[in-house]
């Protein structure tokens, strides 16, 4: 893998020399990203157009492996002074980037100052305000932007006399039991933080953490050990121990395969997983939106983004960041987002890119990629813009431990999330306090 | 007779200058870097930085996944190196006491070493997989239940049993070289006197193999501590979740997933301490005891 990248980084920079000598005043801008196998394919393909569109700037993708592999990898290219112009970083990383102050620039400002037009009203509301900060200045520009929906094999469906499910009420009585009367496993889901646990908190549209669900900065206290997600929870186990929802274990992978093969019914995954089941299922399939509790509102809100951002590194010269603002401006564009949410499945991030989409007549050939962008741009509450929350990484890790002991039986509900409650704001405290607050 | 000496005093310390400096530049350096940092707190960029004394101690042993770690790097290095030793140590004596085809067998059994780690534990893992594993369908076929990654006996049995795998080999071959040495007239004046070779075997090649067996054993603790990362990053694919994790692997989730640099310094330098009680171990007590000649 990485040998791989040094190679063609290598390439990258052999050939860069010879055409850049020509033009002498060409800016030339990195870009270190996540994006394996296909994904990295196109955004290969993205940086070839934008290197194509003009002649002044030249952007260079390179894969540095996972979310996290990337942003370590940036981090110590910072202390050693070498950060890439561009990084994309994570959903649970961004506290960290935009918590240590003077690492990036606010893709907002950087934008404004080399005068690339930007109104943060362009972008659909799911996505406005997520990597902003208490202000609403947007500082990580939204790259691969998806969130959890539901997808759902038609032929099962069909089979056993049911519509996919709008309510877990609707699930557990009438969908769950008939699927698995017909011979399925009625439901697998591949992230239980990302799922189960920050997007059940903005489908009910409740209070994930305060200080505004850590936007504000100080020590934010996680609202984990409250009734409604308990619920929930105590829920899901009495699905697994009556076979209404099977879980494969903590990988993302182990809990898609056995959808893609068939033998589950439904499939709770990311809307940018859309390209891989449409390659991998031999079956028709469609999507449909995350189901909500009944019991807890009558209004279901739309949910938290999930994905990546890219971050303008500081420490560059004046070029250089212009160079970045003009591949932002190129970036956002209708075109590239239209191009981006084709190839990969992740949403548009634009209005502009919507609308060109729905235009072009995509959604009428494929349904299923237009429900994620849907789902984000349902009303929205008070706390459904997102959260901003340190070590995150970390309190992932936990709530992931906790959950896995509750499936084992190994702690009760109750216990399980007293457990993550106690830790997970110890680990906001230790983050604030290595933050210098 | 003869005194060669160097003309200046300065001249051996300059031959050793290059030795010396990686030395200090790969190993005490980053050492002490990790003992500063360990009496701090820190953010990823390192734009704040605060002195804590023995905070980063304090929470970490506070912590219950800390201590469930620390106790399953206990259990999971004395069954690594327990097995492996063991199984190797088998395989090496029966391999000697075969006389036809005798360096066939060797060979083959050699052979396994030539796989490259990484690769050796990519297929270990395989072989457990839940969906395509033939050992997991194995066991299945018992009625054990076996789910890599679900269950955390199931991973961490996968885990050991990947990592006694993979590190037989090296221990056959310095068994085998160890049963080598050992004088064939011992052997056979211990044939004559005693007519069991189970006899035989704990009274006098046992104790011969015992400097062989000494060195192993340090290496293979080494190994289990350190060395077996790999094979634990492979079976976890990335996410931990409710699987268990040796200390060496924590502190990798908790410094590079995680950003936590005081916290993973204050791990590894617990680390290093253990490595040291282990150092002065093998030195006063085992070697004095083991009998070399």
């Amino acid at each position: 893998m990485s040998i791989r990248n040094y190679i063609v980084g290598a390439m990258a920079t052999a050939m860069s020399v010879t055409t850049a000598l020509p033009a002498l005043a060409q800016t030339e801008i990195t870009w270190w990203h996540a994006m394996g196998g296909q994904l990295g394919e196109t955004v290969n393909e993205i940086a070839e157009k934008f290197n194509a569109s003009q002649s002044d700037y030249k952007i260079t993708p390179v894969f540095k492996g996972t979310y996290e592999e990337t942003m370590t990898a940036g981090i110590a290219a910072f202390r050693g002074g070498e950060q890439p112009n561009v990084i994309q970083v994570f959903d649970a990383g961004a506290a960290t980037l935009i918590g240590a102050k003077g690492a990036v620039i606010p893709a907002q400002t950087l934008m404004k100052d080399n005068g690339v037009p930007f109104d943060i009203n362009d972008y659909i509301s799911g996505v406005r305000y997520f990597y902003a900060d208490t202000d609403g200045t947007m500082i990580g520009m939204p790259f691969n932007s998806s969130t959890p929906i539901m997808y759902y094999n038609e032929d099962a469906l069909k089979k056993a006399g049911v519509t996919p499910p709008k309510t877990w009420e609707e699930f557990q009585s009438v969908t769950a039991p008939k699927l698995k009367a017909a011979g399925y496993v009625p439901l697998s889901q591949s992230h239980l933080p990302w799922i189960f646990t920050e997007n059940f908190y903005s489908r009910h549209n409740l209070e994930f953490a305060t200080m505004d669900n850590g936007y504000e900065s100080g020590t934010p206290v996680m609202l984990l050990n409250q009734d409604p997600i308990k619920g929930h929870f105590a829920a899901v186990k009495e699905w697994l121990d009556n076979d209404l929802f099977a879980w494969y274990g903590t990988g993302w992978t182990d809990n898609q395969k056995p959808f893609n093969e068939g033998q589950v019914a439904m499939w709770l995954g990311s809307s940018g997983s859309f390209g891989g089941v449409k390659s991998a299922a031999k079956f028709p399939f469609n999507a449909t939106y995350l189901p909500y509790w009944e019991s807890l509102t009558k209004d279901p809100t739309q949910t938290f983004i999930g994905g990546a951002a890219l971050f303008a590194m500081a420490g560059h010269s004046e070029d250089e960041n212009k160079a970045v603002a003009e591949f932002f401006r190129f970036l956002t564009s209708p075109e590239v987002q239209y191009f981006w949410h084709k190839e990969t499945g992740y949403v548009p991030i634009t209005t502009a890119a919507y609308d060109l989409a729905k235009k072009d007549g995509y959604y009428k050939e494929t349904p299923q990629a237009e429900v994620g962008i849907k789902q984000l741009s349902l009303p929205g509450g008070d706390w459904t813009k997102g959260y901003r929350l340190g070590f995150y990484v970390q309190i992932r890790d936990v709530m992931n431990r906790e959950y896995g002991k509750i499936f084992a039986g190994e702690k009760t509900v109750d216990e399980a999330f007293e457990t993550i409650e106690i830790e997970s704001n110890k680990l906001l405290e230790r983050f604030a306090r290595s933050m210098g607050n | 007779m003869n005194k060669s000496q160097f003309r200046s005093p300065l001249y051996p310390y300059l031959l050793l200058l290059p030795q010396l400096s990686i030395v200090v530049i790969f190993f005490y350096w980053p050492a002490a870097e990790a003992i500063r940092s360990s009496f701090y707190l820190e953010d990823p960029f390192g734009f704040s930085s605060t002195f804590v004394g023995f905070d980063n101690f304090e929470d970490m042993v506070s912590r219950s996944d800390y201590v469930a770690s620390a106790r399953f790097t206990i259990i999971f290095s004395v069954l690594v190196t327990f097995f492996s030793l063991a199984a190797a140590l088998l395989l090496a004596v029966t391999a000697d006491r075969v006389i036809k085809g005798a360096s066939t067998y060797k060979t083959l059994l050699m052979w396994v070493y030539a796989i490259a780690p990484p690769v050796a534990g990519l297929i270990g893992i395989m072989l457990f997989d839940n969906l395509v594993g033939p050992i997991a369908e194995f066991f299945r076929s018992f009625g054990w239940d076996f789910k890599l990654g679900v269950n955390r006996f199931d991973t961490a049995f996968a885990m050991i049993t990947v990592s006694i795998w993979k590190q037989i080999p090296v221990n056959f071959i310095f068994f085998l070289s160890g049963l080598q040495g050992i004088p064939k007239s011992v052997q056979e004046a211990a044939a004559i006197d005693c007519a069991s070779s189970t006899r035989r075997f704990w009274t006098i090649t046992f104790p011969l193999l015992a400097p062989t067996g000494f060195f192993l054993l340090i290496i293979n603790i080494t190994y289990s501590l350190f060395d077996t990362f790999g094979v634990i990053d492979v079976v976890l694919k990335g996410e931990p979740g409710n699987n268990p994790v040796t200390l060496v692997y924590k502190v990798f989730l908790d410094g590079f997933r995680g950003g936590d640099l005081g916290g993973s310094s204050a791990q590894s330098v617990i680390l290093m301490v253990l490595v040291l009680i282990l150092t002065v171990f093998q030195f006063r007590l085992i070697e004095r005891r083991v009998h070399y000649n």
